[in-house]
C-alpha cells in the first residue's frame, strides 16, 4: 500500500476511535433532530398554556371590540372579563390565577385608556400586542365618533402596493434571493465551523506527533509532504463522514415532518429548491477553503513543541476565519458593496464572500474564475511554504512558538552552498 | 551495501555542525559514533536518513542515494524516544512497519517473536504510556528492526536501560549484525563501542578526530596504560620522563606511559624497592582516547 493511505488511513482511523469524536458527533446530531422539531418542543412547552389576562372594562363597551383584535392577531393571549372588584383581582394576579390585570376606561375625550397591573412588566410581548390592539379600537373609535365610515378607514389603513423588479433579466427574484440567502447562510456556517474544527484537529494531531517525537520516526519513513497531504487528507475524510452523517440524519428527519415543517424555518433558510449551480459552487469553495485552511493548520502545528501552543499559534488563523465569516455576514444584507467585491479576491476571503456573492448576485464567470484562481494559486504557493516549514518544523524543538519558527525552519532545510 | 560519506558538511547558519566528515561503512559491519553533546552525531544521522539535506558533500549507500525508496530497507531508532503514548503497542507497531513496507500479517508474526525475545509478551495489547521508560525503549527498538533492514542507525540504544535489557538489546544487535545488516550506533558509553564496533570514529564539534578500526585507533594512539600494586610510596614514578600521568589509587597507582618501552625504566625503578604485587601493560582504553583527543580539541 502507497504510504499516502498508510498515513491517511491510519489518521483517519485513530480519530474515528477517539471518545470525544463519538461525543461531538453524537451532541451535534441531537441538535440536528433538535432543531427539525423545534416547532414541536415549543408548542409542547407553551401550547396549552394561553396568557391569562383578566379585564375589568370599566366603560362596557371596549372589552368585545378589543377581545375580537386580540384573539384575530394573537393565539397565545385570552382576554378574560371579570366582574370583581380591582383589589381582589390584583391578588389573583400576585396567586398566579392571571397572568395580569388590565382596567379599561373611557375618558373625558371619549377616547379608550388601559391600565395594566402585573407581577413584572417584562413580558413585553404581551404588552405590545395589548397596546396595539387597543390603539387599534380607539382609531376606530376616534374615526367614527369624526363621521369617518368603516370602509374609508380600511383603505388608509391597508398596505401600500409595493413591488420590487430587478431590471437585469438575469438579476435573481426576490424569492430566489432569500432561498440564496439561506443556502448561503448554511453554506457559511459550515465552513466556518468545518474550518476551525477540522483545522484545529489537524494542527493538534501535527503538534502530538512532534511532541511525542514520533515524527522523526515518521518522516524517516515517509516524505513530510506526503505526511503533511495524507494527515490533511484523512482529517477531510473524517469531516466528510461527520458531514455525510449529518445530512442523512437531518434529511430523514425532514422528511419524516416535512409536512409540518413546510413554511417553517427551512423554507427560510431555502433549502427546499435552490439551483444546482449554487451546491456545486458551495461544494467547490467548501473543498478549497478547507484545503487553504488545512495547509494552514498543518504548518503551524508543525512549528509548535508542545500540545499546550498549539491554540497560541492558531489564533491568527482563527482570527482571519472570524473576519471572514464577519464579512459574509455582513455581505449577506449587502452583497453589492464594494468592500465584499474587494475582499471576494482577498483567497482567505473567497470561500466565504465570493460564495456568497455567486449566490446571491448574478456574477460574470470571469470574477468567479479569476478568484478561484487566486485561491488555487494561493493554496499551491502555501503547500509549497508548508511543505518546507513542515519539512524543518517538525525536526524543530524550543520553547518559543512564534510566527519566527517559520524562518528558522525553512533555513533549516535550505541547501546553503 | 556500503555506506559511504565524502566531505559531507553541515552549516547551521553560521554554525558549522558537521565539518567534512568521511567515512565508510561496509556491510555486515558496526560502526561506532563518538562524541560529547552537541558533536553533531544525531546531524551525521539526519543527513544520511535525507531528514537534513547537507550544505556540501556526498552520501552514497551502494553507490545510490538513499531516498525513500529505500525506506524499507532503512531501520532508525532515534535519540529521543518517539511512540504514540495513546496507542497499543501492537497498533503501533503495525503502523510504523507498514510505513516501512511491510504487510499486516508479517508484522504480526514478527512483534509476537520480538516481544517474546525480550520477554515482554503481555505488553502486546497495553498503551504505550502505561510502560516503564526502559520498556518503551524496547517496544522503539523493536519499531526500528521490525522489517530486517539492511542499514540500521541507532542512536544512543541503550540509553536508560538496566544492565540485563542493555545485555539484551546488544545480543539482538549482534543478531542483525551477523545476519547481514550495516549499524551505525552512537554513544557515549565507550564500553559500548569497545565492545561491539570493529570502526569507530570520534566527532568533535562536528570535526572528526579519530577515525578507523579498534584496533588501529588503539595502537597508533602509542600510550599505554601501567598499573603497579605495591606496598611502599609510588610517587617517585612520576618523575620518570615518559610518564605521562600518575594517578594514586588505594591498592597502587596507575600511569599512563608515552610507550612501551617507558614500562620497561618503570620496572627497573621498581626493583629493590619493595614487593610489587602487580605489574600489568595495558592497551589504552577508548576512554582514554576520547578524553585526550576531544579534551586536547577543547584546549
Amino acid at each position: 500500500m502507497n504510504k499516502f493511505w498508510i498515513i491517511l488511513a491510519h489518521t483517519y482511523m485513530t480519530r474515528l476511535k477517539t471518545k470525544s469524536f463519538y461525543i461531538s458527533t453524537a451532541i451535534i446530531l441531537l441538535f440536528i433532530v433538535g432543531m427539525a422539531n423545534f416547532q414541536t418542543i415549543v408548542d409542547t412547552f407553551s401550547g396549552e398554556d394561553k396568557n391569562q389576562i383578566a379585564v375589568i372594562d370599566e366603560s362596557g363597551e371596549l372589552f368585545e371590540a378589543l377581545q375580537a383584535n386580540v384573539s384575530s392577531t394573537n393565539d397565545d393571549i385570552e382576554l378574560v372579563a371579570v366582574e370583581e372588584s380591582e383589589e381582589n383581582v390584583k391578588e389573583d394576579v400576585q396567586d398566579d390565577v392571571y397572568q395580569a390585570l388590565m382596567v379599561l376606561e373611557i375618558n373625558e375625550e371619549q377616547l379608550p385608556e388601559a391600565t395594566y397591573y402585573s407581577n413584572n412588566i417584562t413580558e413585553s410581548s404581551t404588552l405590545t400586542v395589548l397596546e396595539q390592539q387597543l390603539q387599534q379600537v380607539k382609531v376606530a373609535l376616534a374615526t367614527t365618533a369624526a363621521g369617518i365610515d368603516q370602509e374609508t378607514i380600511t383603505d388608509i389603513y391597508s398596505p401600500v402596493t409595493f413591488q420590487k423588479i430587478a431590471l437585469d433579466e438575469s438579476a435573481k427574484t426576490d424569492e430566489e434571493l432569500s432561498q440564496a440567502r439561506g443556502i448561503v447562510y448554511v453554506m457559511l456556517f459550515v465552513l466556518y465551523i468545518a474550518v476551525l474544527m477540522y483545522g484545529t484537529m489537524i494542527a493538534t494531531d501535527v503538534a502530538t506527533e512532534k511532541s511525542s517525537r514520533v515524527m522523526e520516526i515518521l518522516v524517516s519513513s515517509a516524505s513530510p509532504v506526503t505526511h503533511m497531504f495524507a494527515k490533511i487528507s484523512g482529517i477531510a475524510l473524517l469531516g466528510l463522514t461527520q458531514i455525510i452523517l449529518f445530512v442523512v440524519v437531518g434529511y430523514s428527519v425532514i422528511q419524516a415532518k416535512q409536512e409540518e415543517l413546510t413554511g417553517g424555518i427551512f423554507e427560510y433558510f431555502g433549502l427546499q429548491d435552490t439551483s444546482l449551480s449554487v451546491y456545486i459552487y458551495g461544494v467547490i469553495f467548501f473543498l478549497l477553503g478547507y484545503l487553504l485552511y488545512a495547509t494552514l493548520a498543518a504548518m503551524l502545528g508543525s512549528l509548535v513543541s508542545r500540545v499546550e501552543d498549539v491554540n497560541q499559534l492558531i489564533t491568527p488563523m482563527t482570527l482571519l476565519v472570524v473576519a471572514a465569516f464577519l464579512l459574509a455576514m455582513f455581505g449577506l444584507n449587502m452583497p453589492e458593496s464594494t468592500i465584499v467585491t474587494v475582499t471576494s479576491f482577498i483567497p482567505f476571503f473567497t470561500p466565504m464572500l465570493m460564495f456568497l456573492r455567486v449566490g446571491m448576485l448574478d456574477i460574470a464567470f470571469w470574477e468567479v474564475a479569476i478568484s478561484l484562481g487566486l485561491l488555487i494559486g494561493t493554496i499551491i504557493i502555501l503547500a509549497l511554504i508548508g511543505a518546507r516549514v513542515y519539512k524543518g518544523g517538525v525536526l524543530m524543538y524550543g520553547r518559543s512558538s512564534s510566527l519566527k519558527d517559520m524562518k528558522k525552519a525553512i533555513e533549516l532545510t535550505k541547501k546553503e552552498k | 551495501m556500503t555506506l559511504m560519506l565524502r566531505n559531507v558538511t553541515k552549516k547551521f547558519g553560521p554554525n558549522l555542525a558537521v565539518d567534512r566528515l568521511s567515512l565508510e561503512i561496509p556491510e555486515s559491519e558496526m560502526f561506532g559514533f563518538l562524541g560529547g553533546n552537541g558533536a553533531g552525531k544525531t546531524t551525521t544521522f539526519r543527513m544520511i536518513l535525507g531528514l537534513l539535506d547537507r550544505t556540501d558533500g556526498e552520501i552514497s549507500w551502494n553507490g545510490e542515494k538513499i531516498n525513500y525508496d529505500k525506506s524499507h530497507l532503512i531501520g532508525y531508532l532515534p535519540e529521543e524516544r518517539g511512540l504514540y503514548p495513546k496507542l497499543k503497542v501492537r497498533d503501533q507497531l503495525v503502523y510504523l512497519g507498514k510505513l516501512r513496507g511491510m504487510e499486516k500479517q508479517d508484522i504480526l508474526t514478527e512483534i509476537e517473536y520480538w516481544l517474546d525475545r525480550f520477554k515482554v509478551p503481555e505488553y502486546m495489547n497495553k498503551r504505550v504510556e502505561e510502560l516503564s521508560k526502559g520498556n518503551q525503549q524496547k517496544i522503539q527498538f523493536i519499531s526500528a528492526v521490525i522489517h530486517k533492514p539492511k542499514l540500521l542507525i541507532l542512536d544512543e540504544p541503550f540509553s536508560g536501560l538496566d544492565p540485563i535489557n542493555v545485555e539484551m538489546l546488544k545480543e539482538a544487535v549482534v543478531d542483525l549484525k551477523n545476519q547481514g545488516t550495516s549499524i551505525v550506533f552512537s554513544s557515549h558509553r565507550m564500553e559500548h563501542v569497545e565492545e561491539l564496533c570493529e570502526h569507530l570514529c570520534i566527532l568533535h564539534k562536528g570535526k572528526q578526530v579519530v577515525q578507523g578500526s579498534l584496533r588501529d585507533i588503539k595502537r597508533s594512539f602509542g600510550k599505554k596504560n601501567l598499573i603497579v600494586h605495591a606496598d611502599m610510596p609510588l610517587e617517585f614514578l612520576q618523575d620518570i620522563t615518559g610518564v605521562v600521568r600518575f594517578k594514586k589509587i588505594s591498592e597502587g597507582c596507575e600511569l599512563q606511559i608515552e610507550n612501551e618501552d617507558v614500562s620497561q625504566k618503570v620496572f627497573s625503578s621498581l626493583q629493590n624497592k619493595g614487593f610489587v604485587r602487580k605489574f600489568d601493560l595495558e592497551e589504552p582504553s577508548l576512554n582514554d582516547i576520547f578524553i585526550e583527543k576531544v579534551g586536547a580539541a577543547y584546549e
